[in-house]
């Protein structure tokens, strides 16, 4: 067993603020983005808590047209942007790749900072528009409302978002190169952790993706600075080409949402399961397919835009060829787990939720992608519910299943494993009891950002807003047990889980240099012994 | 020429040549813009301009020395900006004329 | 080797491994590039489908000789970035030096005439928003067409800007002597990104000038 010494690991390496201003170590500055996708992701929260309140009655009683109008579009930007986008890749995907890759560091270590310093400021700038009002445009930015109507803060709002946009880009760029340069004596690309070819996946969409969102929005500040009809049709521009450059990359954005969870599940299932992955290959290419494919399928969002009904036909169907490679992943999971020594630890109960939620929501997005039934749900609360299963039911849980299974590696302590179980279970019911309501609301014909409705839809406003409740309770349980965990927690071992992969074969926390002695990798990375599979003895001699 | 770290290294007389090609194909880029070739004009004037920044690629920015990753790199920019433009001039070519809708 | 061991970033095991990612890296910061201009030509494709004639138009306000001058001139500060990176190949710091300030030279002729032109459509009322006046026969589209010229010039001239930057950065390291055959990324990668900005101008320069001339 190897023991931490406190002196030798990144944490205790050096102290104070400069210290971790000015880091070069991936594994400080994973810490960095964790403390500011968390900041963020009460900021998103509180929008949402009010915007439930408000929900509860069909009236407009808490708050004004204008104001709800805010809260859904700051919610939106600030969920998205700060803390979906970065919030596995930029903590975990930091800390971990080279760990993984038996790496001493990312190829670009001043480039990292500075991606996380970009992301602060875009931060500021976004929080900097809440605090003066915010955005009523919705997340989405739709012209020629934001271009040319608006009178809420677009501008600051827009340029958060551009600047945060190229932390992805340089975070993106990083995670490639050090992914193709910087592999340990005999990692193959096929012996890699899932996890990293869910982050190369990712970091593909990030770099190709994001750069075509810095300038739409530019072109809308230009717009709104100028006037001059770019996306405006009383002079001569045309709103659905926005359209059109907007969901060109948060189509893609959502894959970068989701696709690092699906990479934190498929550590998770092998290791709970005690068992070998099902499918390896089949889970790393498909990652590759949702990261092409997803940049086929953004018409999606515009059925009913205007759009040509050909091109609508034509993206219905891409759509539907992406939720194929989801789908295998899914199977493979299950197949995973099948006959495997199924552990209920606290990172399994969340990865298993992760499965069972965006089933649902994956399922849904087919229904949403088909075009002629779209057409009804369209802007009804049945998309909002889609992608809160994907988005929240899936991505924070895989975010929670990955903080719970590598805390111990990222701090060298452990937490109260029953805290954790009864937490997860409280997020897991309050997610279904906060958002499978909105299914039937939508269906039923409840749009999507409006908070008066008829009273026949309250029951399920008000089932929805005690589920959202109980699921903030949730949250707020792991902060607790996880920050007292530094304080009182047992310190942990190197590899507290029993896990494969070269993180755990170092110690908890790692320290600088991240290996003693920099590792060679001689066998396929999943190699938990399979449980149940005991070769009959005639068999063996059979085989001579 | 190669470095001893493996690098290629050009002449100069091999980037004036590379120079002197880019110039020629400006030149031929206004020349065959002023005469009438109908629908051709435009096709032709992007094809020129492939050509020049293949050239640039190739020669002045290595790829003919590079790795087959690097290429890869360059093809799939280039595929990705195609796969926008593409699929969003598909939607405004196969859209119904409706009665009314600017001019 | 000593030389080199004093040159190799710590995180790497070799020089060869330094130099494969740093280009690597360039590369894919020029493939987002190519996304983040390729919006703004995506956009142009889809007005001038819509609108030729305003293109049209519009173009032929634009002064083909300068253009095509200026063209020529961008091309000759991509001949003098290729000779700098062969010069850092070569750990020639004085050559690094002399063809990095005549390429600045270059670029900054090519900025200046950018200016005049800038000014000339001032004069005429072609600025869309702020002073349009100018006469026009195939209405708005005209303005929507300066509207991508000036943005699309604006910010390929942004990126020459910057790329004058990065230059006084490197002729810095190269004062210093800091490049060697084994270790010369960023005037490689300098020589890239403005190779890049010249691949940017080369399709502008028929986009913009170039509309139905005959």
């Amino acid at each position: 067993m190897i023991e931490a010494n406190p002196a030798s690991n990144y944490l205790g390496a050096a102290h104070g603020l400069r210290s971790w201003l000015l880091t070069r170590d991936h594994k400080r500055i994973g810490v960095l983005y964790l403390l500011g996708v968390t900041f963020f992701f009460f900021i998103g929260g509180a929008f949402a808590v009010l915007m439930r309140f408000e929900l509860a009655t069909p009236e407009a009683d808490l708050v004004a047209s204008d104001t709800y109008n805010r809260l859904f579009s700051m919610h939106g930007i600030v969920m998205t942007f700060l803390f979906l986008v970065p919030s596995i890749p930029a903590s975990l995907g930091n800390f971990l790749l080279p760990l993984m890759l038996g790496a001493r560091d990312l190829a670009f270590p001043k480039l990292n900072l500075l991606s996380w310093y970009v992301f602060m400021v875009g931060g500021l700038f976004t929080v900097a528009a809440a605090a003066f009002g915010g955005v009523d445009t919705g997340w989405t930015f739709y012209t020629p409302y934001s271009s040319t109507y608006a009178n809420s803060n677009v501008m600051l709002a827009a340029v958060g978002v551009f600047i945060t946009g190229f932390s992805s880009i340089l975070t993106g760029v990083n995670f490639i190169v050090t992914i193709h340069k910087m592999r340990a004596p005999g990692l193959t690309w096929f012996r890699l952790p899932l996890f990293v070819w869910a982050h190369y996946a990712t970091s593909l969409i990030m770099v190709l993706g994001t750069p075509v969102l810095a300038i739409t929005l530019l072109l809308v500040a230009v717009e709104r600075l100028l006037g001059v009809g770019i996306f405006d049709p009383s002079l001569g521009g045309d709103p659905i080409l926005f359209q059109h450059l907007f969901w060109f990359y948060s189509h893609p954005a959502v894959y970068i949402m989701v696709l690092p969870g699906m990479g934190v599940i498929s550590e998770i299932i092998t290791c709970f399961a005690r068992k070998p992955i099902f499918g390896y290959k089949f889970i790393a290419f498909s990652s590759m397919a949702i990261a092409v494919l997803g940049f086929l399928v953004w018409g999606h969002h515009m059925f009913v835009s205007g759009q040509s009904v050909y091109a609508g036909v034509a993206f219905s169907m891409l759509t539907m060829a992406v939720s194929v490679p989801s789908a295998i992943k899914v199977f493979n999971w299950l197949a995973t787990m099948f006959r495997g020594s199924i552990v209920f630890d606290s990172p399994m109960i969340y990865a298993l939720g992760f499965i069972g939620l965006f089933t649902i929501g994956g399922l849904t997005g087919v229904f949403l992608g088909t075009l002629g039934l779209d057409l009804h749900v369209h802007d009804t609360y049945f998309v909002v519910a889609h992608f809160h299963f994907i988005m929240v039911g899936a991505t924070v849980m895989a975010y929670l299943a990955a903080i719970h299974f590598w805390w111990p590696k990222i701090f060298g302590r452990t937490f109260p494993e029953n805290w954790a179980k009864f937490a997860a279970l409280m997020v897991f019911a309050g997610f279904i009891l906060a958002f499978f309501p909105q299914f039937v609301l939508g269906y039923l014909g409840m749009p999507r950002r409006y908070h008066i409705y008829p009273d026949e839809f309250q029951m399920l406003n008000v089932l929805s807003s005690a589920g959202a409740s109980i699921l903030g309770v949730g949250y707020l349980i792991p902060m607790v047990y996880l920050l007292g965990s530094l304080r009182i927690g047992k310190k942990a071992a190197a590899n507290p889980w029993g896990a494969k992969g070269l993180e755990w074969k170092t110690t908890s926390p790692p320290p600088v240099e991240n290996f003693e002695t920099p590792p060679t990798v001689e066998g396929d990375v999943y190699e938990y012994k399979n449980p149940h599979v005991v070769r009959p003895p005639e068999v063996t001699l059979a085989r001579g | 020429m190669q470095t001893d770290s493996g690098v290629h290294v050009s002449s100069y007389g091999f980037s004036f040549l590379i120079f002197a090609v880019l110039l020629v194909l400006t030149g031929v880029t206004v020349g065959v813009a002023y005469v009438d070739l109908g629908w051709i004009n435009t096709p032709l004037a992007l094809l020129i301009a492939g050509v020049k920044a293949g050239v640039v690629l190739a020669y002045f920015m290595h790829l003919k020395w590079s790795t087959n990753l690097t290429v890869l790199v360059a093809i799939i920019g280039l595929l990705w900006f195609i796969i926008l433009v593409a699929f969003t001039v598909a939607d405004y070519m196969s859209r119904v004329p409706v009665q009314g809708w600017l001019g | 080797m000593h030389a080199a061991d004093a040159q190799l970033d710590h995180h790497f095991d070799d020089i060869h491994q330094q130099r494969e990612a740093a280009g690597l890296g360039m590369w894919l910061f020029l493939a987002q590039e190519v996304m983040f201009f390729g919006g703004l030509f995506g956009a142009y494709t889809i007005y001038r489908l819509l609108d030729y004639a305003a293109f049209q138009e519009a173009s032929h306000h634009l002064d083909v000789t300068i253009g095509a001058v200026n063209t020529a001139v961008l091309i000759g500060s991509s001949l003098t970035m290729a000779l700098a990176v062969r010069a850092g190949q070569l750990g020639n710091n004085r050559g690094v030096s002399i063809f990095v300030l005549l390429t600045m030279l270059l670029g900054a002729v090519f900025l200046g005439v950018k200016g005049i032109e800038y000014s000339d459509k001032w004069h005429h009322g072609l600025i869309p928003g702020l002073h349009f006046t100018a006469e026009t026969v195939a209405g708005r589209g005209v303005e929507l067409f300066f509207v991508f010229y000036f943005v699309m010039t604006g910010m390929h001239a942004l990126h020459m800007v910057i790329g004058v930057g990065l230059m006084l950065w490197v002729l810095r390291m190269a004062a210093q002597k800091r490049f060697t055959p084994e270790r010369h990324a960023w005037v490689e990668n300098l020589g890239l990104y403005w190779h890049f900005v010249d691949i940017v101008w080369i399709f502008l320069f028929p986009l913009l000038y170039l509309i139905g001339r005959h």
